[in-house]
Order: structure tokens, then sequence, then C-alpha cells
């Protein structure tokens, strides 16, 4: 195994722990905004559930309601 | 004429499609820019390996200065126009923006280390950087403390504060004397860097630039669908 691609001149633990934040941060960054996104789209799809049958046609009307009924159509 | 495309930038904005492939791109460019950096690219005569970490400090604070004017731009049209949407989208900037700034921080402190053999400078470059830090630190800790019509005036004023500091972070390598480097890529005159280096930096420039779109993309979507229910409730 080449191992100078880990020690890279006695840089490695530089060089790796540099990308590992990053790629960290990342990670940390994408779950918690995808973790909103889910709630927020569930709490959508509960209070959609929840209009009656005249007041669906009215939020239905509205392109940005139709986007994200047909996103969390799953959970309605 | 600019409701049409408000309307028709938010359909794009909201769309799934749109945003997979914005994550697929993010994933092509990320695999190929890593394997550039760690990989193809050479070592640097003077320092050696740890000319690495470049591929992710510099792209790092190029975004999140990017950013920052971005919303300074936007809270400009909030004050002048008072647009709701362009609310919406500063503040779904501003998360990426902010983690790209600690990045840049995070990363350069690893840099300095092994280059000037100390983890932290009151260097201008890096000093004008955390009050960048701190900036983005205060336009996020002004929507969680106050309501919102006073969150979008407090977090608009802060941000356009805060765009001074942007052409004292470019300039301030320029300006004082400093341990930083001064740039190696201009827009006006020939880079001082080659190309075995400029490839894997574009790269990785281009997957983060994608990230912060991504983000951009979940944030806003999150920030509309709060929105979109609260008017259910007003039905």
């Amino acid at each position: 195994m080449n191992l100078d691609l880990f020690i890279m001149n006695g840089y490695g633990l530089y060089v790796w722990s540099a990308f590992a934040f990053t790629l960290f941060n990342f990670l940390v960054l994408y779950k918690v905004t995808s973790r909103q996104l889910v709630k927020e789209k569930a709490k959508f799809a509960r209070k959609y559930e929840s209009l009656n049958s005249d007041k669906v046609i009215l939020a239905y009307k509205q392109s940005t309601n139709r986007t994200f009924v047909r996103t969390v159509a799953d959970k309605i | 004429m600019l409701s049409i495309i408000t309307e028709k930038t938010k359909k794009i904005l909201i769309s799934p499609k749109f945003r997979n492939l914005i994550f697929v791109l993010f994933i092509i460019f990320l695999s190929v820019g890593l394997f550039e950096a760690l990989i193809l690219s050479p070592q640097d005569y003077l320092q050696s390996d740890s000319v690495r970490i470049m591929y992710v400090h510099v792209p790092s604070a190029w975004i999140s200065l990017g950013i920052f004017s971005m919303i300074a731009f936007l809270s400009l049209g909030v004050i002048i126009f008072k647009n709701k949407n362009f609310v919406l989208i500063s503040k779904s900037l501003a998360p990426s923006g902010f983690i790209f700034n600690l990045i840049a921080l995070v990363t350069g402190s690893i840099w300095g280390k092994p280059t000037w053999g100390t983890w932290w400078a009151w260097d201008p470059r890096i000093t004008s950087m955390l009050v960048l830090f701190l900036f983005y630190f205060l336009y996020l800790l002004s929507w969680k403390l106050f309501e919102k019509n006073k969150a979008v005036k407090i977090s608009s004023y802060i941000s356009i504060i805060g765009v001074i500091n942007v052409p004292i972070i470019k300039y301030s390598v320029d300006w004082w004397a400093t341990l930083h480097q001064p740039s190696s890529i201009n827009v006006l005159s020939e880079s001082t860097i080659h190309s075995s280096m400029l490839v894997p930096l574009f790269l990785m420039t281009a997957a983060f630039a994608l990230f912060s779109v991504l983000i951009f993309l979940m944030k806003y979507n999150v920030e509309l669908i709060k929105v979109k229910n609260k008017g259910l409730n007003r039905i």
C-alpha cells in the first residue's frame, strides 16, 4: 500500500485534517438542512390534510402550493 | 413583468428535479476535484504537500465573500423595494456562507501551522476574515432573537454595514504588511499560479459553489414552506 498519499512528506496530518474538517461541515450542514426540510414538509402535509374540500380548492389554486403538494403527496 | 420573472424563478427554486440535478453535479465535481487536489496536482517547490490545503481554503474564502456580498446587495433591495422574496433568498444564503467562512478560517489556521509556524496571527487578512465571521454570526443571530419584521430590518442593516469589510479583506494583503501571501489569481492581470494547480482549484471551487447552491435551494424551500404553512392557517 502506498503510504505516501497519507504521509504527504510529513504534511499529511495537516492536509487530511483540513479536507476532513471541510467534508464533515458539508455533511452536518446538509443533514441539518435536510432534516428541517423534511420537518416543514410534514407540517405542510398535516395542515393540507386537515383542510376541508373548499379550502383545498382555494389552496391548490396557488402554484407554489401545487408544487409542494406534489412533493409531499406520499404523506397526504 | 417583474412578478412573472419572480414566479418563474420561484418555480425553478422549488423544483425537486433542479435540486437533484445540482446534487448530482456537486458529487461529480467534488469527486473529480478531490482526485485532482489530493493525487494528481503537484507539490509546491516551497510548501511541499501542504499547498493542497489551498484547494479547500481558497474556494471557501471566495464563496463566503461572494455570498455575503450577495446578501448585502439583496438586503439593500429589501430596504428600498420591500421585496419579500429578497428576504427569503438572503436568509437562505446565510447558513452556507457562514459555514464556508468557518471552513476558510479553520483550514487557514491548519495551513498556517506548517507554513508560518503558528495556528493564529492577528494579521490584517485573517483578522478581517474573523470580522466577516462575526457579521455572519450577528446576521443569523438577529433572525433568532427578533420577531420577523424587526429581524428583516436589523439583519439587512447588519449585512449592509458588514459588506464594508469585503473590500478590506480583498485588499488587506496589498494595503498592509501581512503574513498572508498576496493574490495568486487575478482577473485583470496574469495569474501567478501554474495550470496544474489552477485546474483542481477551479474544480473544487465549482464543487463548493454547487454545494452552496444546493444548501440555498433546500433552505429556500424550508423558508417558503414556513410561509405557506402560515398561509394555510389563514385560508
